[in-house]
Parts: structure tokens; C-alpha cells; sequence
């Protein structure tokens, strides 16, 4: 496995989904077959607790689901206001998302190669999105891109207002994204081989054309996979947005938010709706997710 | 596992001249890094500490003093004291039953693990509701006999369970697996029983890799919103964890208040990220030296 522990926690889930399929025995330190104790008491409590903290809830989401009927439902997802909280989570995430593609090479990148006073304090705050609590992130940036406030104020000449606008969500969804793509780029940057941009150097090639047409395509898989994990979480993400966003019907409601306004009339069919198109919806990303993740393996060479 | 050998014992291979952008190029790197960092890590920061204080240290005390404020800290700690120990226990059986065996229906499993992590925490409190709300399955059944999960404690447990619960087994399954199985083998051997093994052969190994899973998961179930907020149904001084606490004040215009309350899980943000860092830094060192072992 190549990722190194001490990289985080990000890439360790979804390498480690891949390191867990069935593959053939590649080491010696793949388990083999022995009496190791303990396989009837871990499993059978680790299925039990998975079954009523997670199976059992989600079957409740399914069948209150279907038992709305398919007028219901169809009537529910696709209901103007809903719909257009898609744009705010789907459509904003993804610009989020690949800001942080752009934004997280080139910090990684400088937190790899260059040594300068106050890198590790800065390799170490990434993951501050993780660490901090979403509602603590969500008045913290409200506080900073209000229109009198902090950063707002000098926006406010300019006629830009970040707080309470959908370019409020946009921030919130990058912040909450930051750690993803520079951690599963970190490492794949520190293993590169520095004879392969030697040989591009000495064949000529300047380091814009090196990084180019040398780096670029190798780190291109990892770019990719935690442009996806940044837009997975975000998708989802709802306590840094609800302050920021200021909830405005039809412009600045993420679908979380529908859930819980469906909730609170009660209308339980009716969230369990949205919250399976949302369930579906993570679902395709962690797909994607993986599929460029075992594309990223294979790049490494590992299988 | 075959990479696990060959993780490099050098972090960093030392730049030439031939492979390094000019320095103008380097400089507008570390410029766009510290620029980009400085907007979205550090001003956050800086703003919960300042604005708690913006009001002086008396408001700020008395915050703390407000019965509300004391309620919400003992009710987060409780739910932290009850969700991390339990996911604790299942995060070790899991990483045990993964890593030390294989069965068919592994690759489930992982992927039940991993779900917390990449579906909405309001879809987590959202199917507890659908399960034990007045309107859910078991509803009118709890309310028949007088007992509360919904807008009560065991609710905001359970929520807090769920988005915790991949933290301890994501964090050991890596290095359980880079690590494998010949030292347990060997006790084993010598006529250790199960017990005996993970105590003494296993647990040392992996004690690093425990603690960052712990610390993780801890500063998950004291910092979680949407979840908890979906089962909690707000109420003051019963069912109000810190966050939504803030969410309160905030709504209330109480800022300095809610940003003194921010402060105190901002603290614990920090501190979570101080034990992270040292803990992967001594995971890291546990997994070279497994590498070593396996490859002498």
C-alpha cells in the first residue's frame, strides 16, 4: 500500500477501499490462513452494530420512500423550490470543487518541494476543515464576508457580496473541500521521480514543459480523485452553508436544508424523498470516486 | 501491501538545480499558497478569537456562566463520553476482523464503514427520525410508553454514532494491514490466547494509529451540526449540544456570545489537530518500522 499513514485520513479511505477487495495475495504480509481467535466475536459485533446503527435506519429511508408512491415522489424532487436547491448544492460544489483542484496542486506542490519558515504549521492547518465543526467554520466565514465586516467591507466598493449570496455558499464549499485535493496529491508529489524531470531537463525541455507534459499527466488521477471527494463532501455539506447562505427560497437553499424544512412540517415521505436523490446522488460520486482512485493505483503501479 | 516496502525512508528528495522553477516562479508559488491559506484557514480562525473577545473578557466570561451555555458543554461532553468509547470498541473488532481475516463480503462491509463519510449528515439524522420520530416506525410505539429518542438525548447519540463511527476503524485498517499478522502468530505459537494477543502483541503496535482515530472521532462528535441538529429539536438547557448552542445565540444576535462559545471548539480544533499531527508523525514511524520487518 502505498500511501503513507502519516498522509491522512482522506486517502487512507479510499485507498484502503481498494487494498481491501479481493486481490490475489501480493505480500507476505497478507494475512494467510492460520487460527488467529477472534473472527466469530469482531465480526459478529462489528455486523450487528453496522446493522442497527446503519442498516436498519437506511431500510426506513427506502420504505418510507416507496411508501410515498411514485407521484409522490416525482411530485416531491422535482417541486420548483427543490429543484432549485440542486443548483446551490450540485452546481456551486462543483465550482468549489475544482477551485480546490487548482488552488490545492499548487499548495501541495509548495508544501512538498519548497522548504521556507512556517511549512509545517501550514501542512499542519489543512486539515483544519476536518478539526474545526462546521457551524464554528459557517459564523466564522458569515462573520468575514459580511458586508460590513472584515473582508466585506472592502468588496462592498466594488459591488461584490459574498455573504448571503450564492457566491457565500461557494466559499463555504471550498473551504469544507481545502484538505481533500492537496492530501491525495501530497504524496504522489513526494514519490514522483526526480530522474524523470532531470531527463525532461536534459532533453530541454523548460520546467513549464516539464511540468506540463511530465508532472501534470502523472499527478492528473490524484487531481482528479480529490477534486471528487471535495465535490462528495460538499454535496452533503450543511453546517458551514446555512450560516453563510443567508436560506433564501429559490436562490441560496441547499437541499439539506429541504430535508430538514420538509421535517419540520412533518411530511416524512416527503424528506425521505430528497434524502434518497441525495443518497443516490453520493453514491454515483463515490463510485466515480473509487474508479479514479484504482486509475490512480494502477499509475503508481500498485494493484 | 506490496508498497508498504518501499515507502521511502527519505521524505523528501533534496531539489537540483535542473528540477527547480526559477526562484521568481517559487516565490509566486508560496505567494499564491499563503495568500489562498491565509483567506480560507487562518482569517477563519483568527475571526472566532476575535470576535469572542470583541465584546471584552467580561461578556466572555459571563457567557460561560450562563446555566444555557454549561448545559450545552455537559450535554456535548456526555454525548462524546458515550459515542467515542462505543466507537472505539467497534472500530478495533473491525479493523480486526478485516485485517486479520478473509471472508466473503469484506468489500461490504468497507464499504458500510465508509458510508458516514460520503453521505449528507442530515441524511444521518434524517433516518433516525424515519425510525424512532413521532411519525416514524417505532413512533407511536415509543410514545405510548413515555420514552423519548427524538428530541432527546439518546436521538443526538445515536446521530453522533452514526457520523462518528468510521473514524478508529479507518484509521487502524491501514496500519494493521501493513503491519500483518506474524508477531500474533507468534504468541499464538508460544500459547497466548486471543485476549492475551491483542493485549500485549497488537495493541502496542497500533496504539498510534488508535489515538488518531480516537482524536478524530472525538472532535467529530463534539463539533458535528446537521445530524445532531435534525434529532435534537433545539431545546434549551435539554437537547442543545455546543454547536447548536451557537447556532442559538447567532440567530439571537448575540455574536460575541456565540463566537465565545466558537471559541472554546475552535480550541479543541486546534488541540485535535496538534495530537493528529504528532500521532501520524509516530503512525508513520510504526509503519517503517513494519516495513523494515517485513522486508529486513
Amino acid at each position: 500500500m502505498q500511501e503513507r499513514m502519516g498522509c491522512n485520513f482522506v486517502i487512507a479511505v479510499s485507498v484502503s477501499i481498494e487494498s481491501l477487495s479481493p486481490h490475489p495475495m501480493t505480500s507476505p504480509s497478507r494475512p494467510r490462513k492460520h487460527a488467529l481467535p477472534g473472527l466469530g466475536l469482531t465480526l459478529g459485533y462489528s455486523v450487528v452494530y453496522l446493522s442497527l446503527i446503519v442498516l436498519v435506519p437506511f431500510s426506513a429511508l427506502f420504505l418510507k420512500t416507496a411508501a410515498g408512491g411514485w407521484e409522490h415522489f416525482w411530485g416531491t424532487i422535482t417541486a420548483p423550490r427543490v429543484v432549485a436547491s440542486y443548483w446551490a448544492s450540485f452546481g456551486i460544489s462543483f465550482f468549489a470543487a475544482v477551485v480546490n483542484g487548482v488552488f490545492g496542486v499548487i499548495a501541495a506542490w509548495v508544501l512538498v518541494r519548497y522548504r521556507f519558515p512556517g511549512r509545517r504549521i501550514l501542512d499542519a492547518m489543512v486539515d483544519l476543515p476536518f478539526a474545526l465543526p462546521t457551524a464554528v467554520a459557517g459564523i466564522a466565514l458569515t462573520a468575514l464576508y459580511a458586508p460590513n465586516d472584515w473582508i466585506g467591507t472592502y468588496l462592498k466598493p466594488f459591488g461584490i457580496q459574498v455573504a448571503f449570496t450564492q457566491l457565500g455558499i461557494f466559499v463555504a464549499l471550498t473551504f469544507i473541500g481545502l484538505p481533500f485535493v492537496v492530501r491525495t496529491v501530497q504524496p504522489v508529489i513526494q514519490d514522483l521521480a526526480l530522474e524523470v524531470e532531470e531527463a525532461a531537463a536534459c532533453l530541454g525541455a523548460n520546467r513549464w514543459h516539464t511540468f506540463r507534459r511530465v508532472i501534470l499527466p502523472t499527478l492528473l488521477p490524484s487531481i482528479l480523485t480529490g477534486v471528487t471527494l471535495a465535490y462528495g463532501r460538499a454535496v452533503g455539506e450543511f453546517g458551514s452553508v446555512v450560516f453563510i447562505s443567508g436560506n433564501l427560497p429559490f436562490k441560496t437553499e441547499i437541499t439539506p436544508l429541504m430535508i430538514i424544512s420538509k421535517l419540520e412540517q412533518y411530511d416524512y415521505t416527503g424528506a425521505a424523498a430528497i434524502g434518497f436523490v441525495m443518497l443516490v446522488a453520493s453514491f454515483l460520486i463515490l463510485i466515480v470516486s473509487n474508479s479514479l482512485q484504482s486509475w490512480h493505483n494502477r499509475r503508481l503501479g500498485i494493484s | 501491501m506490496a508498497g508498504a516496502s518501499s515507502i521511502q525512508l527519505h521524505r523528501h528528495g533534496s531539489p537540483r538545480r535542473a528540477t527547480a522553477e526559477s526562484p521568481v516562479a517559487k516565490a509566486i508559488l508560496i505567494a499564491i499558497t499563503l495568500v489562498f491559506f491565509a483567506l480560507f484557514l487562518f482569517l477563519p480562525l483568527v475571526v472566532v478569537f476575535q470576535e469572542a473577545f470583541s465584546k471584552g473578557l467580561a461578556l466572555f466570561v459571563r457567557t460561560f456562566q450562563d446555566s444555557y451555555t454549561q448545559d450545552a458543554i455537559k450535554l456535548t461532553l456526555l454525548v462524546a463520553a458515550i459515542a467515542v468509547p462505543l466507537n472505539t470498541v467497534f472500530g478495533l473488532a473491525a479493523a480486526w476482523s478485516l485485517t486479520r481475516f478473509r471472508f466473503t463480503g469484506r468489500s461490504f462491509l468497507v464499504t458500510l464503514i465508509d458510508l458516514p463519510l460520503w453521505v449528507s449528515p442530515v441524511v444521518g439524522g434524517l433516518i433516525y427520525v424515519l425510525v424512532f420520530g413521532a411519525k416514524g416506525w417505532f413512533g407511536p410505539w415509543l410514545i405510548d410508553h413515555n420514552f423519548r429518542i427524538i428530541f432527546a438525548v439518546p436521538g443526538i447519540v445515536l446521530a453522533t454514532v452514526f457520523v462518528t463511527f468510521p473514524f478508529v476503524a479507518r484509521g487502524l485498517i491501514p496500519l494493521m494491514e501493513a503491519q500483518g499478522i506474524k508477531e500474533e502468530e507468534a504468541a499464538l505459537t508460544l500459547g497466548a490466547n486471543g485476549w492475551q494477543i491483542f493485549r500485549r502483541v497488537t495493541l502496542p503496535k497500533i496504539k498510534w494509529g488508535l489515538l488518531y482515530g480516537v482524536i478524530l472521532c472525538n472532535a467529530r462528535a463534539m463539533g458535528e451540526f446537521g445530524a445532531v441538529s435534525v434529532v435534537s429539536g433545539h431545546i434549551r438547557g435539554k437537547t442543545n449540544t455546543m454547536p447548536l448552542h451557537i447556532e442559538i445565540l447567532y440567530n439571537e444576535y448575540q455574536f460575541a456570545a456565540a463566537f465565545a462559545v466558537a471559541s472554546l471548539l475552535a480550541l479543541l480544533a486546534l488541540v485535535t489537530l496538534f495530537i493528529k499531527t504528532y500521532a501520524e508523525w509516530r503512525t508513520e514511524k510504526q509503519l517503517l518500522e513494519a516495513a523494515r520487518d517485513q522486508h529486513p
